[in-house]
């Protein structure tokens, strides 16, 4: 029984440090299956995480604070998409730029507004999303087997983490099975084609950034304000980087991405979770081999090992209608 | 680590030259920020209260990153700032470089050793004061289980977690403490999210007391422990008001009273360079009490404790410093 306790605790902290990958990928997801590569994901992961902790500070409403991350993340992309779909920039340097510019304006704006060196102050309960007990969780609580994992896995986690796994089959019905989905992967394999058919690529692009701002702007309250209680400097810390890697591991689709997010989540817990601890027969193993599998194997994965990863064949490249 | 007073007072004598009075005191913090509610805030507050009293101005700056701290000292000691003060253990290389460029002016780092003429070195016995609220924590205890949370993995962090297991066992020979480091780079002192994620696997394994070592990722470890209803203890700085009667005490060390000092010393003109180690006796480190945490005080406890502290003093308690040999005896 011990074993499984140990289990059903990793377990559950896989689901939390997964839902910001989740969210992070789904959105590179819409934006790369549109042909715009999304490299600021980390960026508006963060600005999204500082004017959520702000706003909820402020209003003590974390419904509002997530209405201003999401709000802040949209602006974000629309820059992205400006430099990259309007000006036909190169899309990885305009990804970048954000990334800095999100990593210095937030230390400065909550230097000035709280004079906590960039933090924001800790935010008061209402401000935070709770954990939701779901109905029976206690009584469940005793059934072998299921009963701790009903209890401790699936009940317990904030609403956001609910959102995040709903939007999951969100993301693939809108993708494959709606015309709106249809013409954005088309958009990234052939926008000439596209274009003439009398759709503008340019537009089709737009609203596919504008959706990752959407969903980054959930990942980055969720570090924000329900995972934590305050904005921290560069708090995102690099998941949007290993979002990336899950939506490259998951090949771009929207169920493996889901898949790819608790396997990095999984390792990051399991990381966690051995530190320090000797398995027999091996003694002490280096937490930084969980740490670094993630990216072991997507690159694995990218060298074509596993299968072999098609990216939308126009991405990267901004269309020009004509030479 | 040990030098005779001897060595102080030679170095003393070299340095008084000057006049006192006309100062420019200068003060570079650690990469985790001047307002980490913990070490570098503590620093802060020493330089603050040097300037409400003296009325003189000082100058500082918060490196970022970690190559901006040889060049935050290299500018303010080639500006004419005299003394200038670095709290942390990140910028020995970079002091030891400039303080020999500089060697009219004085130097003064905090948690580290650098062995010149000019620099004045502040280390504390984090064991000590660790020992201390360790012996709390394993007295608090329910299940016999209590938690430590280091930041970076560097023996300075291995040295708080020896010192506080030493403690628990004192209070409780069988106790299990679990101890986790958030990371092995410079981000593990802001990393929150990573370090209440290893709190609660510590408090699903049973712990019920978690002490934090880890800067401002620390903030997360209290976090963690108040949301689950349990107890976590401070350091640094005093942080039992985060989360009142949810934070057992805090590890103040007083870094404070190293930058007054440093500033201080130099305005009366009796700068004295080489190492200052501050433990229990010389006040650096203690734990805190307030009206936050006065409540889980228990009467045993606070005497207990004021025993340890007197044992440690008069030297029957001889708490094992882990970067003396870098082990733990436990």
């Amino acid at each position: 029984m011990e074993f499984f306790d140990i289990f059903v605790s990793i377990l559950g902290s896989a689901v939390r440090l997964s839902i910001p990958l989740l969210f992070t990928a789904l959105a590179g997801l819409f934006s790369e299956r549109a042909g715009v590569f999304d490299i600021g994901l980390e960026g508006k992961m963060l600005a999204a995480a500082f004017a959520s902790a702000c706003a909820a500070y402020v209003t003590g409403s974390a419904w509002l604070g997530l209405l201003a991350g999401i709000g802040v993340s949209i602006v974000f992309s629309l820059v992205h998409g400006f430099a990259s779909i309007t000006n036909r920039g190169n899309q990885i340097v305009s990804g970048v730029a954000l990334n800095f510019v999100a990593m210095g304006l937030t230390v400065v704006l909550g230097q000035a507004w709280f004079g906590q060196g960039g933090r924001t102050p800790q935010v008061p309960g209402e401000g935070r999303f709770a954990p939701i007990i779901l109905p029976g969780a206690d009584a469940m609580r005793d059934v072998p087997v299921i009963g701790p994992l009903y209890a401790n896995v699936i009940s317990g986690n904030n609403i956001l983490t609910y959102i995040g796994f709903l939007m999951v089959p969100v993301a693939w019905w809108v993708l494959f099975r709606t015309r709106f989905g249809l013409r954005l992967r088309a958009v990234g394999e052939n926008p000439g084609a596209v274009d003439t058919a009398g759709i503008s690529v340019s537009w089709m692009r737009y609203r596919a950034v504008i959706v990752a701002g959407f969903l980054c702007g959930f990942s980055g309250t969720y570090l924000a304000i329900a995972q934590s209680a305050a904005f921290i400097n560069n708090m995102s810390a690099g998941k949007g980087y290993i979002a990336l890697a899950a939506l490259i591991f998951a090949k771009w689709k929207p169920v493996p991405v889901m898949f790819a997010c608790l396997l990095f989540g999984f390792l990051d817990a399991v990381a966690n979770f051995m530190q320090g601890k000797s398995v027999p027969g091996i003694g002490e193993v280096p937490v930084q081999i969980f740490q670094a599998l993630p990216y072991i194997l997507t690159c694995v994965l990218l060298a074509g090992f596993i299968g072999v990863a098609h990216a939308p064949k126009a991405g990267g490249v901004p269309y020009v209608k004509e030479r | 680590m040990k030098k005779t007073l001897l060595t102080l007072m030679a170095a003393a004598a070299m340095s008084a030259t000057a006049l006192a009075a006309e100062i420019k005191p200068a003060l570079v913090y650690g990469t985790g920020g001047k307002f980490d509610k913990s070490f570098n805030e503590a620093a802060f507050g020493g330089a603050e209260q040097f300037k409400k009293e003296t009325g003189v101005e000082y100058r500082d700056f918060e490196p970022t990153s970690d190559t901006q701290g040889e060049q935050a000292i290299r500018n303010f000691a080639s500006r004419g700032f005299n003394p200038v003060v670095a709290v942390s253990f990140a910028w020995t290389s970079a002091m030891e470089k400039v303080a020999a460029e500089f060697p009219d002016t004085k130097f003064v780092i905090v948690d580290s050793v650098v062995d010149l003429p000019n620099v004045r070195s502040v280390v504390y016995k984090e064991e000590e004061g660790s020992y201390l609220v360790g012996l709390l924590a394993g007295m608090a205890s329910q299940t016999g289980k209590v938690g430590f949370v280091g930041g970076m993995d560097i023996p300075l962090i291995r040295k708080f977690g020896c010192g506080y297991v030493q403690g628990v066992k004192a209070a409780k020979a069988d106790a299990t403490v679990f101890q986790n480091m958030v990371g092995t780079t410079g981000a593990a002192w802001n990393d929150p999210v990573r370090a209440g994620e290893l709190t609660k696997n510590q408090i699903d394994q049973g712990a019920d007391v978690v002490y934090a070592a880890a800067g401002a990722s620390g903030l997360g470890v209290l976090q963690t422990a108040a949301d689950n209803g349990k107890l976590g203890i401070g350091v640094d700085s005093n942080q039992n008001h985060l989360h009142p009667g949810k934070v057992l005490t805090s590890m103040v060390k007083r870094v404070d009273l190293a930058v007054y000092n440093a500033f201080k010393d130099t305005q009366e003109d009796k700068f004295s360079a080489g190492v200052l180690s501050l433990g229990v006796k010389e006040d650096g480190v203690t734990y805190a009490v307030d009206e936050n945490n006065k409540a889980l005080i228990t009467p045993e406890m606070s005497e207990a404790v004021e025993k340890a502290k007197a044992d440690i003093i008069a030297g029957t308690v001889k708490v094992h410093d882990y970067m003396s040999d870098n082990s733990c005896p436990n």
